[in-house]
């Protein structure tokens, strides 16, 4: 993103504007003729996604905040008066809350993404740290805006995950008066809610930012892992790119559209609509779905304080994945082993997700308890088994095999393995093939 | 201009501190202490009002509290509850053996931090429970009479507490904490 462009519009107004700020030459030298591998897949658009999913969520949370009043008196019912009063409000805050849903989604598959083919490795840590930043951001800014329509869950969510820094040894009890600003979730607690939630998304952009910008720097990783030798392995990110992430987003909005418009709470508690009562906990407290495997660790150790502890490092241990993955064979297509223990870990992954969402006493997948018997599996059981293999995948697994497995081979460049692809010309010579 | 550098690089390479160290060091310390002084108001914003700090104690009459009734008022926020115990109850909280409870220590705002959690160091009147019921785990609101030491259960994430509102099993750490509170009367309970 650094660089003189000498980019010259024909027009002598665009010329002067660029002569004194060269951001119509930025946009055309990163957003156009960025040279991008050519054999990017499907599963790389979900970067396009989640810029247009940012954009949803700041657009309408802007509008919705137009009829919202953040007081803990008035909250639920203005809630309620988007649904009915507001012109087209139940469609803008159903777009919203199952927009929160959709970002989500995309960024899980993004990251899995990342996982599969290395994206994390040299030279791509800080790029993928970044990205880490931002998913920690997404997280507090989704627990934010949850707890601004005030019922049930919004509240009993906001006291449980404020809770957990209570566990935090000697300063604890402060720290979580300090954040409700009172001795309970309570209406100081709303307001700083709202106001951060309405914070962080603009601190997202920037952070997004920095990820394009260290993107721009590295270049895009690819499903081979194999670096960029040539001008032959890239393509101009315009328009084949941006047809391409264009064309995803479409699908994505299909799907995004099929939830507003027909299960616009299959994702949500129903508890949530009953106002919140802070004498009254709701018989089940879970979390929203894309939280549920964290919650599941968090349940599955008895202490507090290492159960608060393992369900933070579940997350934190993705800033350090690039250093103790020993493997220098990015994309698990050449990697037989690590593609295995990948989709183990994605399916452990669900199945945490899961437990997150069961009653933890109760007996695994609804098995049959004789009467006065403890159930022989509970789910807690499970989740902790779950915790457990979580950590071992990255501890253990990973720094493992990349000393003991054997890579298959990898072609030498994109083109060669693009061409071998389409027909194994990968003989024919690069001055034969267009350009692309 | 030349010698004059020349003499100003000399003077900066003695080891001797100079008046312009003494004033590069005095300037950055005072910029620190004002930024300080200015970032604690920002923080400290967030800590409870004076209108919160305000509501620190309530009376609450019990009068028509009978044995084995418990009523749940609020307090700061917080639910704290009155039960009237059952003689049951009380001889079933006073006959558990100290060692056999996860916290050993009374929880106890009016009685010294170090008291071991007997049901005496628990209740000031032993018919009448008072405890916040705010779960020592993550802060849900236990149910009443309820799991396997027929005292309170929380339905999060299944801690149990006995009749003096002791935790004996589960996740939280922590007895229920006992507000301060006083009898203003027999049956007139001043809690804060």
């Amino acid at each position: 993103m650094s660089g003189h462009s000498s980019y010259e519009p024909t027009n002598p107004l665009l010329r002067w504007i660029e002569r004194r700020l060269p951001i119509m030459g930025l946009m055309k030298s990163q957003a156009m003729d960025f040279p991008t591998p050519k054999n990017l897949n499907y599963w790389f658009t979900f970067g396009g996604i989640l810029t247009f999913c940012l954009a949803v969520q700041i657009i309408f949370g802007i509008v919705l905040a137009m009829h919202y009043t953040p007081h803990a008196d008035m909250a639920f019912d203005s809630v309620e008066h988007i649904m009915r009063d507001v012109n087209y409000g139940w469609m803008l805050r159903y777009i919203h809350a199952v927009g929160g849903s959709m970002f989500f989604i995309a960024v899980y598959i993004h990251l899995a993404r990342g996982l599969y083919y290395g994206s994390y490795k040299e030279p791509r840590e800080l790029l993928w740290i970044i990205g880490v930043v931002i998913l920690v951001l997404m997280m507090a800014t989704a627990f934010l805006g949850y707890v601004l329509p005030w019922g049930q869950m919004s509240f009993w969510g906001a006291k449980v995950i404020t809770n957990l820094f209570g566990a935090i040894p000697l300063v604890g009890e402060d720290v979580v008066i300090w954040l409700w600003g009172g001795f309970s979730v309570d209406n100081p607690t709303l307001n700083r809610f709202f106001s951060l939630h309405y914070l962080l998304p603009f601190v997202l952009v920037g952070v997004v930012g920095l990820h394009i910008w260290a993107l721009h720097v590295t270049g895009n990783n690819n499903p081979t892992g194999i670096s960029i030798k040539s001008e032959q392995d890239t393509i101009s990110f315009h328009p084949y790119y941006t047809v391409k992430d264009g064309f995803a987003i479409v699908v994505f909005v299909v799907v995004f559209a099929y939830f507003v418009f027909f299960k616009p709470n299959y994702l949500g508690h129903p508890i949530n609509y009953v106002p919140a009562n802070p004498l009254v906990t709701p018989e089940h407290i879970v979390p929203e779905w894309y939280f549920l495997p964290f919650y599941a660790i968090l349940r599955s150790i008895d202490n507090k304080l290492l159960g608060v502890i393992a369900m933070f490092a579940s997350i934190l241990v993705l800033f350090i994945l690039p250093w103790l993955d020993t493997s220098r064979v990015r994309s698990a297509t050449y990697r037989p082993l690590y593609k295995q223990f990948f989709w183990i870990f994605g399916l452990n992954c669900v199945l945490l997700g899961y437990i997150g969402a069961q009653v933890p006493g109760d007996p695994f997948f609804g098995g049959h308890v004789a009467e006065g018997h403890e159930p022989l599996v509970t789910n807690k059981l499970i989740g902790q088994f779950g915790t457990a293999y979580y950590f071992l995948h990255f501890f253990i697994i990973v720094p493992l095999l990349g000393l003991i497995e054997t890579p298959r081979p990898r072609p030498t460049s994109i083109s060669e393995d693009v061409l071998a692809k389409s027909g194994g010309k990968a003989d024919a010579s690069p001055a034969q093939q267009p350009a692309e | 201009m030349g010698i004059q550098g020349e003499l100003a690089v000399a003077a900066t390479d003695t080891a001797e501190p100079t008046r312009r160290d003494f004033l590069y060091i005095a300037t950055g310390s005072v910029a620190a202490v004002g930024a300080a002084a200015t970032a604690w108001p920002l923080i400290d914003q967030m800590n409870p009002d004076a209108s919160v700090r305000a509501l620190a104690s309530i009376e609450v009459d019990i009068s028509s509290l009978t044995e084995g009734a418990s009523i749940t008022i609020k307090w700061r926020g917080n639910p704290v509850f009155i039960r009237y115990r059952t003689p049951a109850e009380i001889e079933e909280a006073r006959a558990v053996k100290l060692d056999d409870l996860v916290d050993g220590l009374a929880r106890n705002s009016n009685v010294d931090a170090s008291a071991p959690a007997t049901d005496e160091n628990r209740v000031r009147n032993e018919n009448y429970l008072v405890m916040l019921g705010v779960c020592t785990h993550l802060g849900c609101v236990p149910l009443g009479e309820a799991g396997e030491f027929n005292g309170w259960y929380c339905p999060c994430h299944a801690s149990h507490y006995d009749t003096s509102g002791r935790i004996r099993k589960g996740p939280a750490p922590e007895n229920l904490p006992v507000p301060e509170y006083t009898f203003v009367t027999d049956t007139t309970l001043k809690i804060g």
